[in-house]
Parts: structure tokens; sequence; C-alpha cells
């Protein structure tokens, strides 16, 4: 009988802490590199994660890495040991997505200025991920391209900042961008998702990862439509958010509160652009037209 | 491997915990990760929550078992509206609607109830009101999970419940029982007496006597299932057994009238065994050691701290022990082989 996973890291991002057992040695080295700069104490975890054989031979011989932990999904498919690193990535989202309780749960991106924080939310694929990381290479702080998580007693939002996942064309984008290679993680071809490589905060967001900020503006972003911008009305934004939160019906009556607080307290908008330039300079307008409005109260 | 000393065996330590809360004081950060995951694993960790609500817990672990304890509200309030929304679509139905299992608790307001996940809304009754329940159901939003041909009428012919229905909007399931063991197992229980003997909730469901929860808990555990849940399932009979006996004396005795009745004196003498020897249940029967109790407990304790169930050998013997509880051999494999050939697992 095992008594324990063979290797094994503990990750810190943002208030969670995960446990992350493996059955091989290479997903957790390369997990440990992703995240050099994130706290990797030993600490009791909100969330463990497996990544294990999916059988005895298949350890060895092609070896298949299956998701497990503590929240599963009955359907998951396995990944090739050379995904590992997209294997526990997944794993780790899945455990927030469906065990978190202390936030309400967004499926969205979010960058901040001056305590006030930018909410990008949309299908996948819309270009929420690389616009927030587009943003946070040209002085906008790093929340999260992945969940914004809304406190429902304060009404801010805690940031979450792991590493960008970025795929396929949004790779090349982002290596123009950064100068610094040792951000990047090793790129994995073929997944599901097709080719991603994954980008690392800069390490000042990673160090202020347990600041709240207050929310300031909700955006519905599209790329690769000719330039819009829209408002969107309370109703709409309520309406598209219940399908962008992963938690909001398990949180019942406080999830609800803290949604509708939300849709109340910050204006929302869709918008579409052709080029990420495009999408930048339409975030930092629709900002600062705002930011007249909030005027001196906004937080330092 | 032994139970106590050093190498104590998660499940153990998760028994430990929930019968000795002070014994937590012991632990340090590793011990209560193991504690944790191997209690989400059996779980009990809903449980394990609300028993350590009002103690020192360091930081790390409480703030987890706190928002266990958040979920545990929420999952508790589903399950009784999943079970007033049952009620609604079944206005029109004659007989007694008896709720079962994790609802029954909840509803009925018992101690087994507390922390308990509850998954899908299990109700119980008359076999000759089946098609008129099912048909009530269809007509206000449930639907039929596994649409094979087969499957379908397997359930009719053998199974003691219909297949499995869930709600279009909801998205929770009900299953709808008729009895408490598949009609291809060997004891035959009184399901008529069940139903006759049920207890009225002040909602007008109905919830089964005391000592018919806990032959049904037996049932399904020693009689039918592969112990997978087994761990809980025994949990329950001891907060059964705990409330029951304090409120009637005499309920060890009225507890053998009805497993007589319902044929399940073996199974339910085993499940008392059984929670005796994990959790101290009160031996409100004479325990005399069992057989194969410690091979059951052996199967019941498999998992590590890292929520991962051990013990492959003694898991697979259960799992065919359970097939071969539900049907007789050749029955068993026309099954196998039907299902093989689907490309099924199981």
């Amino acid at each position: 009988m095992a008594l324990a996973m063979r290797h094994a890291c503990f990750i810190t991002v943002g208030p969670a802490r995960f446990r992350i057992g493996s059955d091989w040695r290479a997903p957790i080295d390369e997990l440990r590199a992703l995240y050099a700069d994130y706290p990797l104490d030993e600490v009791v975890p909100d969330f463990t994660v497996r990544l294990q054989a999916t059988s005895a031979l298949r350890r060895y011989v092609r070896p298949q890495v299956a998701i497990a932990g503590d929240f599963t999904l009955p359907d998951a498919l396995p990944l090739p040991l050379e995904q590992g690193l997209l294997a526990a990535e997944m794993a780790m989202n899945l455990q927030m997505a469906l065990g978190w309780r202390r936030h309400l749960l967004l499926h969205a991106s979010a960058v901040s200025r001056q305590g006030r924080a930018v909410v990008m939310t949309g299908l996948s694929g819309a270009g929420k991920s690389t616009l927030s990381a587009l943003l946070a290479e040209r002085g906008w702080r790093f929340l999260g391209d992945e969940f914004v998580l809304l406190d429902p007693d304060s009404g801010n939002i805690a940031p979450f900042p792991r590493p960008v996942s970025l795929k396929n064309q949004a790779i090349a984008a982002m290596e123009r961008e950064v100068d610094d290679e040792t951000r990047f993680g090793p790129v994995l071809r073929d997944t599901p998702k097709g080719t991603i490589r994954h980008l690392r905060p800069r390490t000042e967001w990673i160090e202020q990862m347990a600041r709240e900020t207050r929310p300031g503006l909700l955006l519905f972003p599209r790329f690769g439509f000719p330039r819009a911008v829209r408002r969107m009305d309370e109703a709409e934004s309520f309406v598209r958010l219940t399908q962008a939160s992963t938690n909001y019906v398990a949180l019942g009556e406080r999830g609800f509160d803290a949604l509708t607080g939300f849709v109340r307290s910050v204006p929302a908008c869709a918008i579409d652009y052709a080029t990420g330039d495009e999408g930048v300079e339409l975030v930092e307008r629709l900002w600062s037209e705002q930011g007249a409005k909030w005027g001196d109260r906004a937080a330092a | 491997m032994g139970g106590q000393g050093g190498g104590m065996i998660d499940g153990w330590s998760v028994a430990r915990a929930l019968t000795d809360p002070a014994s937590v004081a012991r632990l340090d950060a590793t011990g209560w990760t193991r504690l944790l995951s191997a209690a989400r694993a059996l779980s009990l960790i809903g449980t394990l929550a609300e028993i350590m609500a009002d103690r020192p817990v360091p930081y790390p672990a409480a703030r987890v078992l706190a928002d266990v304890r958040l979920s545990n509200a929420a999952g508790l309030r589903q399950a009784l509206w999943e079970a007033e929304c049952a009620q609604m679509a079944l206005a029109g139905y004659p007989g007694r609607v008896v709720l079962l299992k994790g609802t029954a608790f909840a509803a009925a307001g018992l101690d087994a109830a507390i922390g308990r996940s509850i998954g899908d809304l299990d109700i119980l009754v008359a076999r000759d009101g089946l098609d008129q329940v099912e048909a009530l159901l269809l007509a206000s939003g449930w639907e039929w999970v596994k649409p094979d041909p087969y499957d379908d009428s397997y359930y009719r012919q053998w199974m003691h419940e219909l297949p499995p229905l869930i709600h279009a909007e909801r998205d929770r399931m009900i299953d709808v029982h008729h009895t408490i063991l598949p009609l291809t197992a060997g004891p035959k229980p009184d399901a008529a007496a069940l139903i006759a003997d049920a207890r009225e909730l002040p909602s007008g469901l109905y919830a089964l006597s005391p000592a018919d929860m806990i032959c049904h808990a037996a049932a399904h555990m020693i009689a039918d299932g592969d112990l997978s849940g087994g761990m809980r399932n025994l949990w329950d009979i001891d907060r059964l057994v705990r409330q029951f006996s304090s409120e009637d004396p005499d309920f060890g005795d009225a507890l053998a009238e009805r497993a007589r009745l319902h044929q399940l004196t073996a199974p339910v003498a085993r499940a008392l065994r059984l929670a005796h020897r994990l959790f101290g249940t009160p031996a409100i029967w004479p325990i005399r050691p069992g057989v194969a109790d410690a091979l059951f407990l052996r199967r019941i304790t498999a998992v590590d701290g890292w929520g991962r169930k051990t013990r492959k050998l003694t898991r697979q013997g259960f799992y065919i022990r359970s097939h071969l509880l539900r049907m007789p051999p050749a029955m068993l494999a026309r099954h196998l082989w039907t299902k093989w050939r689907k490309g099924h697992r199981g």
C-alpha cells in the first residue's frame, strides 16, 4: 500500500492553497518552475489534486495522466504525460470551479489601476485572457486570467493571478510583448485546446496577490470583430454573469446578493475589437471616462 | 496493517475524529491535511465539519471546514426543496410518498442529517402506483437519464426502483423505489409493511419507521452495494441507533422484530457489529464476532491521506460480491456479457 504520492508540491495562488501529488516527477518539476515566485510552503490545503497513472502499466508505457482530486468530473479524459503541466492546471481550475465557496467565482479575467478593477468576461476564445495579459504588460496590475473572485461580504475582488494560459496565436503575440524568456513555460503542442504556453505574471503582481481591490468596470470583450462599443444594462449583465459563474447556484442567496451588488456597482459595456492594440486602447479609454466620475474617491 | 500506532490507516483516523473529536488536538498540519482528504473521499467531511464546529481547530483547517459548513447548509436547503418539488408534482397521487435516506433524515430532523451529504432524492411508493408516479413526474419536468433499452428493461424487470430520472431544469435526480432491495436479491423485504408503518412528516410526506430506517440502511449497505459508501452508511446507522435507543429503551426488540419480517436479520446484525467496532455504537443486540467482519472493515476503511482508494484486491472482491448478491450466477453472466458487448463498464 502506497502511503504517499511519489512526488508532491504545494502552491498558493491568491486565497487558494493547493496540494498536488503526482505519480511522475516531471509535472511537479514543471509546476515548481512555473510557480517559482509563488508561496510553495506546506500548508493545510483547500484542495488536493492527484495526477495519477490510468493503470500500473501506463505509469511507464506511453504514460497517461488521469486527473483526480477532491472534485472530479466523471468524463474527464486523460492526457499524455508530456502535457502533465496542462493536466495539473486543468485539475486546479476544476477544484476552484466545483469546490470554491468563499467567493462568487466568475469565469473572467481582470486587471486594475489605482485600486479599481476592470473585469472582462465572455465565451472561451473571446480574447479576455490575452487582453488581460497585454494590459498587464502595459502598466496594469494583473489580477487573473481565468477566475475573478468576488467577496460576497465586502464586494471586493480577491486577485487570483495564475500564470496566463496562452493559446495558439496568442503565444506569438505575447512572446513579442514580453522580453523575459524565463517567464514562459514549456510549449505544449497538440493539446485538446491546440498549442498552449503559460506566461508567469510579473513578480510584483504575485507579491501583491493578497491585496483586494474594488471593482470598477465590467466588459464583455470580443476579439476579431470591427471596433464597436455597446452599453449593457444591469439586467443583461446579471443574466450573462450567472452563466459565467461556476458556483452561483451553489452559493444560493449569498451568490445572488453578491452578483446583484456587483452589477449595480459597475458600468458595463460589450466591446468588439480587431487587434490587441485596439482592445488595449478601448479599455483604457473606457476606464478613463469612468475614472473621471470616480474622481478623488479612487483608492491608492 | 494494524488499525493503531504510527501507521494508522486514514479511514480509522476519520472514525476516531468523529467519535472522539478531542483527539484531533494532537494533529499537525500534515495530520490535518490527511484527515480532511480521507474524510472527503469517504463523504464524511460534512459531518466532520459540523462536529468540529465549536472546537478549537487550527486556522487553515478551520477555514476549509467553515466552507464545508456553508456547503452543508446549501445542500440541506436544496434537498428539502427537491422533496417539496416532488411532493407538488405528485399531488395527484393518492398513495403515500415515503422519503428515504438523507432527505428523510433531514425532513424528520434526525441527528443523522447533521452534516450529511445528500445526493439524489430517493422515494418509496407502492408498486401498483409506479405507473402513475412515473407519469406525474414526467409531466412535471423530469426525464430519463439512461435512454438505453437494455438498461431500461433491466431496471423495470429486476430492480427495486425505476430507471433514474433527472429534472431538466434543476439537474437533480430522483430514484423512485417500490421496495428496498433488487428483486433478484436473496432477502424479500415486506414493501407493503414498510409503507404501512411509515410515519407522517409535518409536510404530509412520510419517512420510514425508526426500525425500518435501520433495516433499509443495513440492506442498502450489506446486501446490495459494494460498500463504496460503507463508512457513511455505518455513520448513519450509528446516529440512528443512538437516537432511537435513547428515545425507546426497547428499541433493540422492535428492530429485531422488523428485521425478521424483512428477512434482514443477518445484514442488520452485521451492520450493528461493524458500527460498534468502528464508532462504538451502543450494542442494542448482543455482539457476537462475525466471520468476515475484519474483511468488511478492511474494505470500509480503505482510503489514504490523499483521498485515494487503497486495497484494490479487497475492493474488487466486494465489487464481485455485490453483483453475486444481486443476481444468480447465470443471470450475472448474461448481464455482464450484454454490458460488455455494449462497451459499458461494470
